[in-house]
């Protein structure tokens, strides 16, 4: 057992499997020499060589070009896009060419490819270095996601990936990359598509993901002191593949189900939730399902705008307040 | 024993064998667009009717191991790599019995068995994944090549300049081909690029060679293909040839490609590579009769694979539902 930050988790995460795998390379801008412009993969160029640990030039379509035809003649990469707005230049490689090669080819290509990126607000970077694209990600079939919130996830969902047959968009929350927690010894693997549980209560179900499960947790508590108000708090991990079967017992169980989403508002992770909690387990619900996300604008600079617009423990706890009374 | 600095003259299987390639490549094209019209083919095909040369000298050159990455103009490329015409018509036509059991259609052929490693229907997207193919022989040494086909209007698309950038600088051994046939699409290229040779004039940038060659003579494009092959196989790096050419029909489907001059279309039909080359081999001692059989047996095999194509039944309703995962299912829900 031994405390990990969030970054010092990415390295833990890709050295065990490049240790382990001599077919996983990774690459990225800055990765290499600079050790990653969140310092996340310092060490890694000494370690594991230039061959493996690739500087490349700001080239998001040939970094991810790359990474798939390595993939589809066997190697398993793992590439960084510094920033996950970036998708945004390559999005034709993630969308059109690695979701949908294997349908298109009746099964003929594997795309074991694991695309890391610093996901999300809260380090006041302004609309083009701070967006949640999760729900952009989620929307295209063929792409696994995966948003871990702590450093023993990062590390178990990340070797998942990495040993994962299909393309996996890697979100990590560049606000949580200072953040400790214990990290147990040795290999961790953590499937794709098992929420975790991480708080038990018989009121209501908050369901949530990445940087938002510390708000949602921290929610619970002063809900539960303050009001009597006892919630249960699913991490769901992975949205894609998505564990409905722990989300739809819960509601069972508590009646009651919000979202806690950083994404914008239209069609982020939680409309989906809500409709399925609505279709499958509509005759357990107490009242109406309410999704707290960041509205559907663009993510302003200012500390203080950017903090009133993200949800915040304040706001989580006056919404299920007002709304479960 | 004597050097000689003269070109080797192709051993006449070789010979014979391009000339097949070619014969086999036109006369697939051709009945297609036959299918297309009689409406056994559906949604959208785009011919390489003209342009045979490029992909029956680099099909012949190519090793058995070394990767194909082709654009939706990939039929040619795609039997000149070994696979069977009749899958291939099979997918054109939307039938089981398809090379991709008709899941992908004629923009996305794949044969991973044959190095074919895909049709690519987003103009530049292939240049970097043909890069990965590289990156990925250089790294495990096999010695394996990628070639990457595409046209002259993929030139103006970034994800062309970041794929020849990537590999100049990791020295990747992969070959790209620019089939310039002088239209993107409908539009003349002279008319929306800034230099005369759209991809030539831009190998300087990536410090590569200019390398411009006629696409229309097979034995130039076999002889290209065989020396930068040999050269990115050695450790050299990535080439960039472009190749002039012409196709006889439209862009796509039934586009009859009034856009183009008259008079430049007759000059290109004059040239066009086939007859050319027939005239070559029989002036070279090759027997009419032996060209003729060729043809005939390439005819003979063309009906035969648009026969099994037809009797292929309409793919089963499941196949919509696999190979989205890995697991061989489409469940996102776990």
């Amino acid at each position: 057992m031994a405390e990990l930050s969030y970054r010092e988790a990415v390295y833990r995460a890709l050295a065990q499997e490049m240790e382990r795998d001599d077919r996983v390379v990774f690459l990225g801008e800055d990765v290499a020499r600079a050790g990653g412009v969140f310092k996340a993969t310092s060490g890694l160029l000494e370690r594991f060589g230039p061959e493996r640990v690739i500087d490349t030039p700001i080239s998001e379509q040939a970094i991810l070009g790359t990474l798939m035809g390595a993939a589809m003649t066997g190697l398993r990469p793992v590439a960084e896009i510094m920033y996950s707005d970036f998708f945004g230049v390559c999005w034709d490689i993630v969308a059109n060419q690695m979701a949908k090669t294997r349908y298109m080819t009746n099964g003929q290509v594997s795309m074991p490819v694991v695309i890391r990126s610093g996901n999300g607000g809260g380090l006041r970077f302004g609309a083009q270095h701070s967006q949640s694209i999760e729900n952009w990600a989620m929307a295209v079939p063929g792409l696994k996601v995966a948003l871990p919130s702590t450093p023993h996830d990062l590390i178990g969902l990340f070797a998942a990936a990495v040993r994962d047959d299909d393309p996996v968009i890697f979100l990590e929350s560049k606000s949580l990359y200072a953040t400790k927690d214990e990290v147990v010894d040795g290999e961790i693997v953590e499937p794709l598509g098992r929420a975790r549980v991480v708080r038990s209560g018989a009121d209501a179900t908050i369901v949530t993901i990445g940087a938002m499960v510390y708000r949602a947790k921290d929610a619970a508590e002063r809900l539960s002191r303050e009001f009597g108000i006892d919630c249960t708090v699913i991490d769901l991990r992975t949205l894609v593949p998505l564990d409905v079967t722990t989300v739809l017992s819960s509601v069972a169980a508590t009646s009651r189900l919000f979202t806690v989403e950083e994404n914008p508002q239209l069609c982020g992770w939680g409309a989906e939730v809500v409709s399925i909690v609505v279709d499958e387990g509509f005759y357990t619900l107490d009242g109406p399902p309410v999704r707290i996300s960041t509205p559907h604008i663009p993510l302003p600079a200012a500390a203080e705008l950017e903090d009133q617009v993200i949800p915040s423990v304040d706001r989580v706890v006056e919404i299920i307040m007002k709304r479960m009374d | 024993m004597t050097q000689t600095t003269t070109p080797q003259l192709v051993e006449t299987d070789v010979r014979l064998r391009l000339f097949e390639r070619m014969v086999i490549l036109r006369r697939f094209e051709k009945r297609v667009y036959d299918l297309f019209l009689q409406g056994f083919v559906k949604g959208t095909s785009h011919l390489s009717i003209g342009q045979e040369a490029i992909a029956a000298g680099f099909g012949e050159a190519m090793r058995s191991d070394d990767w194909t990455f082709a654009t939706y103009r990939g039929h040619a490329h795609t039997l000149s790599r070994g696979v069977d015409m009749a899958p291939v018509m099979a997918e054109l036509m939307g039938r089981a019995g398809g090379l991709m059991a008709g899941k992908g259609g004629s923009m996305h052929l794949t044969s991973v068995e044959h190095g074919m490693m895909g049709s690519y229907a987003i103009v530049g997207a292939h240049l970097p994944i043909a890069v990965g193919a590289a990156f990925s022989a250089k790294y495990r040494k096999s010695g394996q090549v990628a070639v990457c086909f595409f046209g002259d209007g993929t030139t103006n698309i970034g994800a062309f300049h970041e794929a020849l950038n990537f590999a100049a600088v990791y020295r990747l051994p992969v070959v790209f081909v620019c089939e310039n046939n002088l239209y993107m699409e409908y539009t003349a290229i002279h008319d929306v690029t800034a230099v005369e040779h759209p991809a030539a004039d831009r190998a300087a940038a990536y410090g590569l060679e200019r390398i411009i060659v006629d696409g229309n003579d097979v034995s130039e494009m076999y002889r290209i293909a065989q020396a930068r092959l040999t050269r990115a196989r050695d450790g050299y790096g990535p080439s960039l040839i472009e190749a002039l050419t012409y196709r006889h029909n439209g862009h796509s489907r039934a586009d009859p490609g009034k856009y183009r001059p008259d008079a430049e279309v007759a000059a290109w039909m004059e040239r066009d590579p086939i007859p050319a080359y027939r005239e070559r081999l029989e002036r070279e001692g090759v027997t009419t009769q032996a060209l003729d059989a060729i043809e005939e047996r390439v005819s003979i095999a063309v009906d035969r694979a648009t026969e099994s194509a037809k009797a292929s039944p309409p793919p089963p309703a499941e196949a919509a539902y696999r190979d989205v995962w890995s697991d061989g299912g489409w469940q996102w829900r776990s």
